[in-house]
């Protein structure tokens, strides 16, 4: 390998570090207009009237835009198509969009925002997600599957109850994980235009290139071969930029009736009101083990509040549930979430999605466990780690799986065993692990096309230029195209470039989102680099006479591996191959295996392989002031094959870093104006001042070990690493603190308020402990029953009515455990 | 709204004079008027650094700087780091370590990182960090932007003794 596994100044790095990279906001063009968006200040109300008169007749106003204007509603999932560009006749949280001003400068399309007159008959707000299963009326959105509930799951993987009864004990433990956001640095940014040809550009700090190009032709109502997508590259995402967002629409249609540019940077208080970020989450475990720690079943109820829209909403109430079993051998499962909506600003996917706050439940109870049975927490994990290459209660194929090895690198690395339990008092260690997609095995929206496309072209120069739909945010995938392409044929990455996010000029790749790109568009990238080093070869091969599987590229040659001094230069083969067969092109394509479950919801969870991860995490903790210092980590990560180390390195380092952020300060948290005022629900700190995440001094030392064993469905072995370094992080904090000080906080973010409170509980002899203690009554609908694999099941759910009958069998086989 | 604010700087080592609106912020008068978008803005409130730039030699946040205080004064831009078609050390450092990942917090990083430089040639760890507190970074982690101004240190040092021996020679 003279590419892969070489730690590489990425292809992108120069145009980093001289500020050359063109963000959205730094895409000018001539006569350009700027948009502004006005948002409500209530958070739930009809819109009895909207005036722009004034607004309009201001000058330098081009054009005052409303709700009337989108009558077609969109939305990322195709289940939840429940928002507008602008409201029609309802406001459903402090931020969501009524007007848009189009204006000859920034500046008078914000005076001209404060013309705007918007009357509102306000509607109950709903706040919480007691309120919102307290109370069915007034519905915030007139679908989902009761009052203001969006979205009910009941799953059962073979009899967990019995599971639970033949336990030596059981473990019912309720947390709480509060919401948080992205917090990209890069403000979201827009520029539409009309091209001269009269179609449709939208260049866009988006993740998701592919799917906003969807939902702008379906709420334009345009041919989407009409519209262009190109995705900037992002300043920084995390999955905060992965929804179609109201200001995309808004400048798509302000630029068509204007035929002028129209551009839209928000401010960072819109940045907030965006959101799409972590669900906070309620979540309650009921875990039977046996005495020697093994797992005998597992029930997971989760109530996510999520916000006042449907975004990627049920893929996340899924997600809760999904990949407890793909860590641990979990051998009867049960999952129930509840995903309620309420006025706030939508939440969506970021960094984990929707599996962080379940990882954070599974992980305490899993050292609280270990406490009581008296077992070492990594001696636990190693006895119930899940076996590679299984299938899972739920019906996940679960590929290489180098857990076991990250346990034994962080605990000998951090000295576990002379650390743990053996410190001094207000320090401990503690420990915790995850698994992780290496992207969804299922897109969007179902179809049977790849979800990954690569093309080619091979230039007489010697310079290769490669195409794809995949989006740069930062992770690095345009150096991942890069360097699997070069690795094929010989050539150095800086030879080859990369057009990337472009809905015209690229093949689709589905986002960056699910930690996908890697191992789908690498896979990709193979294929079409290997048909293209086929091409070349054939024709080295007649013009040497040698034998086409003798030639070897490298070094910028095609060479007889036999003789080395025998070869053509690339760029003559490139020629040889020209004359050969003419215009030289290739394309590659990827797409998952298919699912080997087939139950309604199954859609979430599958991947064509999972990423492992085991974090430990020193605290200093002082008792007088609950102050939390952490001063090192260290973390294990099973990537299978690491591309480019230093940007391997540094996904895990930044995971580290956000997970400290959730696990010790960031919260998007909420408040009520004072009566007098309008009592409305705000955000409680849209800024970043208020909003806390870790600077270069709360940063601590980060120890970071790569587990290396090649996945054999992944490109050159690759797994993924942009999300599964951030999921232990959280939990492994929280046992570090009972380490240090014997309190358990069970939720999250682990503020020194509340250490001090667990700690003047323990001194007063009551439980020494902060988290939730009561779980709401959801009207949970009849579980979905599948048998796990090792019941007979084939990944079906029993149909109720035939098996009554006896007609259907798979409840009914004998019981065989694997 | 016609511009009747005007000044006459330093911009990169050249001289410059613009005309702009005079509310606008440095910030905007570099990445609006003179056409150096290299300058980010994650707030515009002076909260997440990444509108650095050195004024005076000083890192300061543009976004709180009105550019009717500029005359006479003169502004490093990222632009304004390589020379001679070269990379400044920081930059070479900060593109070969990861120290720049989706790069909208590098410029600010950067010229935050000239400014310790400038001031102390050896920081420590605890300096480094000291010194670019004021930038958010959300994707690094921090931790590979250190190693990045450390490296840039040593290849500092070791170009000044290469200029030292060819000079005694």
């Amino acid at each position: 390998m003279k590419v892969i596994g070489i730690p590489r100044r990425r292809v992108d790095g120069r145009a980093k570090v001289t500020g050359q990279t063109r963000f959205a906001d730094d895409v000018v063009l001539p006569r350009m207009l700027h948009c502004k968006l006005l948002r409500s200040t209530v958070p739930h109300a009809r819109i009895v009237r909207i005036d722009a008169s004034r607004a309009r007749a201001h000058p330098g106003v081009r054009l005052v835009l409303t709700g009337a204007d989108f009558p077609i509603p969109y939305g990322i999932l195709p289940v939840s198509q429940d928002e507008h560009a602008l409201a029609i006749d309802r406001v459903r949280f402090v931020g969501d969009p009524v007007a848009a001003v189009i204006a000859r400068d920034e500046l008078t399309a914000f005076e001209a925002l404060d013309l705007i007159a918007v009357d509102y008959e306000p509607l109950r707000t709903f706040s919480s997600p007691d309120d919102s299963l307290a109370h069915d009326t007034p519905r915030i959105h007139d679908y989902g599957d009761a009052g203001n509930i969006h979205k009910l799951v009941s799953l059962r993987f073979g009899d967990v109850q019995a599971a639970l009864s033949a336990a030596d004990h059981v473990f019912e433990d309720t947390f709480f994980y509060e919401g948080n956001t992205h917090l990209p640095i890069e403000q979201h940014a827009a520029v539409a235009a009309k091209d001269p040809d009269g179609k449709l550009v939208l260049w866009s700090s988006t993740q998701t290139p592919h799917y906003v190009h969807r939902a702008l032709a379906k709420a334009l109502a345009m041919p989407a071969a009409h519209v262009r997508v190109i995705a900037t590259p992002n300043g920084g995402g995390f999955g905060g930029k992965s929804d179609p967002f109201n200001h995309e629409v808004v400048v798509c249609k302000a630029a068509l009736l204007l035929d002028r540019p129209v551009k839209i940077c928000l401010t960072r208080e819109e940045v907030f009101y965006c959101h799409r970020g972590r669900h906070p989450v309620l979540m309650r475990f009921e875990t039977g083990v046996k005495r020697d720690g093994t797992i005998t079943g597992m029930r997971v109820q989760t109530v996510l509040d999520g916000g006042a829209y449907g975004s990627y909403g049920v893929a996340s109430t899924f997600y809760t549930g999904a990949l407890q079993t793909v860590t641990y051998h979990i051998p009867t499962y049960e999952f129930r979430g509840c995903r309620v909506f309420t006025n706030k600003p939508p939440c969506g996917p970021k960094r984990g999605h929707g599996t962080p706050q379940s990882r954070f439940g599974q992980e305490i109870q899993l050292d609280k466990i270990a406490e009581r049975l008296a077992l070492d927490p990594a001696d636990l994990r190693l006895r119930i780690v899940e076996q590679p290459e299984t299938l899972t209660a739920n019906y996940l194929h679960v590929g290489t799986i180098g857990l076991a090895e990250c346990i034994r690198r962080v605990t000998h690395a951090a000295q576990w065993s002379e650390q743990f339990r053996k410190l001094p008092a207000g320090r401990g260690v503690g420990l915790a692990c995850s698994s992780y997609l290496s992207g969804a095995g299922l897109p969007i929206y179902w179809n049977d096309m790849p979800h990954s496309g690569v093309q080619l072209k091979l230039d007489r120069s010697g310079g290769v230029t490669a195409f794809c739909g995949a989006t740069e945010i930062g992770q690095g995938s345009d150096d991942v195209l890069v360097a699997c392409v070069a690795e094929v044929l010989g050539i150095d990455p800086n030879d080859i470039r990369a057009v990337t996010g472009d809905t015209d000029l690229t093949p689709v790749d589905l986002g960056s989102y699910s930690s996908r790109v890697t191992l789908m568009m690498g896979n990709a990238a193979i294929q079409a680099a290997e048909r293209a080093r086929d091409l070349l070869a054939d024709a080295v091969s007649k013009k040497l006479s040698v034998p086409k599987d003798r030639l070897v590229f490298a070094e910028r040659r095609v060479f007889d591996t036999e003789d080395p001094a025998v070869g053509v230069s690339f760029s003559e083969a490139v020629c040889l191959a020209e004359a050969m067969f003419g215009t030289l092109g290739t394309t590659g394509s990827y797409t998952p295996p298919r699912s080997a479950a087939r139950f309604k919801g199954g859609g979430v969870g599958p991947s064509p392989t999972y990423s492992y991860t085991a974090a430990i995490v020193e605290v200093d903790v002082d008792q007088s002031t609950g102050w939390i210092h952490v001063p090192r980590v260290w973390i294990a990560h099973d990537i299978g094959r690491s591309l480019n180390p230093t940007l391997v390195r540094g996904q895990v380092e930044g995971s580290v870093y956000m997970a400290l952020g959730e696990a010790l300060m960031e919260e998007q948290t909420f408040r009520r104006l004072p009566s007098k005022l309008s009592h409305a629900l705000v955000h409680k700190f849209p800024s970043m001042l208020e909003y806390k995440s870790p600077t270069t001094l709360d940063m601590p030392e980060v120890f970071t070990e790569l587990v290396e064993n090649p996945d054999p469905r992944g490109p050159f072995g690759a797994k993924e690493v942009g999300q599964g370094p951030l999921l232990p992080v959280m939990p492994a904090v929280a046992n570090a603190i009972y380490d240090a000080v014997g309190v358990r906080i069970d939720e999250v973010p682990i503020t020194p308020e509340k250490v001090l409170r667990a700690l003047d509980a323990k001194a007063a002899g009551k439980p020494a402990r902060v988290g939730p203690t009561r779980f709401p009554a959801v009207p949970w609908p009849a579980a979905l029953e599948v048998p796990p694999p090792w019941e007979g099941g084939d990944g079906t759910a029993i149909d109720k009515v035939k098996s009554e009958k006896g007609k259907v069998k798979s409840a009914e086989t004998e019981v065989v455990r694997p | 709204m016609a511009p009747h604010a005007h000044i006459t700087f330093t911009v990169n080592g050249e001289p410059a004079e613009v005309a702009f609106a005079p509310y606008k912020t440095l910030l905007e008068v570099l990445r609006e008027d003179l056409n150096l978008p290299g300058t980010k803005h994650g707030c515009e409130l002076g909260e997440c650094g990444a509108c650095a730039v050195l004024l005076d030699g000083q890192a300061v946040l543009s976004c709180l700087v009105l550019g009717v205080d500029c005359d006479d004064r003169d502004v490093t831009t990222v632009e304004g780091l390589a020379s001679d078609g070269r990379l400044h050390p920081l930059q070479d450092a900060f593109a070969d370590l990861g120290a720049a990942q989706c790069g909208y917090c590098t410029p600010a990083f950067l010229v935050t990182a000239k400014a310790l430089l400038d001031e102390h040639r050896h920081p420590t760890r605890h300096q480094i960090r000291e010194a670019l507190s004021g930038v958010l970074c959300r994707c690094t982690g921090y931790q590979q932007i250190f190693e990045a101004v450390e490296a840039a240190v040593a290849t500092t040092d070791s170009r000044l003794a290469t200029s030292d021996a060819r000079s005694r020679r």
